[in-house]
């Protein structure tokens, strides 16, 4: 099965900022795939550059097993802020979807219009976040694509709407069995909706892995202090702090942890996310 | 039918949160052989849930022998959990009941009353094994 996106060793530079480096990834196709990390840390720039709307500064960026080309109607992109055309209706929208697009699924649009309950006469400028994301979900999925990008979709979204537009995005992806890769900053709804997690920091990836396993691989543990440098092989340290007397750590491994004098708890995604993200410089430097 | 939900705070893996939850229901008698699940689609667009974990859940009961899927009909139920014991869950249940009376009537708040009952489950397991 072809790559839904791969990457090796890309950067791109904005002048002398670099906002993305050293970029190796392979993601399998038809998944979910969730991107994650703080603001400016490069999701938009990964995002831009997997539908050719960038070029990369150096490296290899492949969607579907090809170079991007911004336009391509195997790739669906719904950028930032969900933009639509203020002064046209809804019906204007998906005629102009159908004049731009030569594999535009007409039937498919106009039954997703009439499910999130959008007026065909409304003008785009009028509707709610909301209703403007599901219209610009829809436009983006009536393309048939093989792939769907989606930059931050329901970051501006209040929690009913959020949770409206992401049942129609399994649904669609039910449907029709395309991958996707979306932004958030909400771990919370990728944890439902992702299978695959990205975590992208200050310009790297941090770690990228099946949502699955990174749960079933990630242990918290606290105990009396000590070294975390005794913790054996195939454990590595993702977050570690310490007071006089007790250690906290964030711990990888594949095998159990079985030392009794450790308190062994689960962690949710989210806990994962931050534990990646709080201390990037110096988990990097051990993994060296 | 049954509905899905997710619990997002549990640390655990959502397509396991599903496998519980059918256990769940078919221990308790909720779901008896011959029943539907919801079908992909549909949990998808009812908890806002990835489809790929939905179908690993779904594999997963098949594989355990719980469910069968027959293609184009759904997803059906070909055993129970618990078996016979289920008629024995109501006396069971009041005498749970009387027991945990009896501990509020002894001043137990529901933390004190939750531990005592864990480490004493735990303790019996323990000399079983």
């Amino acid at each position: 099965m072809t790559s839904a996106l791969t990457t090796e060793g890309l950067i791109k530079k904005y002048g002398r900022r670099t906002a993305l480096r050293d970029c190796t990834l392979d993601i399998p196709a038809g998944h979910v795939v969730g991107l994650v990390g703080p603001n400016g840390a490069g999701k938009s720039t990964l995002l831009q550059l997997a539908c050719g709307l960038l070029d990369p500064t150096a490296g290899r960026i492949e969607v579907l097993g090809e170079r991007p080309v911004s336009g391509s109607p195997r790739v669906g992109f719904v950028a930032q802020d969900t933009p639509v055309y203020a002064s046209l209706t809804v019906a204007e929208h998906l005629r102009m979807g159908a004049h731009l697009n030569p594999g535009w699924d007409a039937g498919l649009a106009e039954r997703r219009i009439a499910q999130v309950g959008l007026d065909p006469e409304q003008k785009a400028g009028k509707l709610s976040g909301g209703q403007r994301a599901q219209l610009a979900l829809t436009i983006a999925a009536a393309k048939r694509p093989e792939l769907l990008l989606l930059d931050e979709p329901v970051a501006a979204l209040d929690p009913l709407a959020r949770r409206n537009f992401l049942q129609g995005l399994m649904e669609l992806t039910a449907e029709q069995g395309m991958s996707v890769v979306m932004s958030s900053h909400l771990v919370a709804d990728l944890e439902r909706v992702c299978d695959h997690l990205i975590v992208l920091v200050s310009s790297r990836v941090r770690v990228s892995g099946d949502v699955d396993e990174l749960l079933a691989g990630h242990h918290r543990l606290v105990g009396p202090r000590r070294d975390p440098a005794g913790l054996g092989p195939g454990r590595s340290v993702v977050e570690q702090s310490h007071t006089e007397v007790q250690s906290t750590l964030v711990v990888r491994s594949t095998a159990p942890i079985d030392d009794p004098s450790w308190q062994v708890d689960r962690l949710n995604l989210e806990d994962i996310v931050l534990a990646y993200m709080s201390e990037p410089e110096r988990v990097l430097k051990g993994q060296r | 039918m049954i509905e899905f939900h997710l619990d997002s705070r549990s640390g655990v893996a959502p397509y396991m949160q599903l496998i519980q939850q059918v256990r769940h229901a078919l221990r308790l008698g909720v779901l008896h052989e011959g029943d539907k699940l919801p079908t992909v689609k549909e949990v998808v667009a009812q908890v806002a849930i990835n489809p790929n974990t939905v179908s690993k859940a779904y594999r997963e009961l098949e594989y355990e022998g719980l469910v069968t899927a027959r293609p184009g009909l759904g997803t059906f139920v070909t055993r129970t959990l618990g078996g016979e014991s289920l008629d024995k869950h109501a006396p069971l249940r009041e005498s749970l009941e009387r027991w945990l009376s009896e501990a509020r009537e002894a001043g137990l708040d529901d933390e004190s009353i939750e531990a005592l009952f864990l480490s004493t489950f735990r303790a019996f397991s323990e000399a079983r094994a």
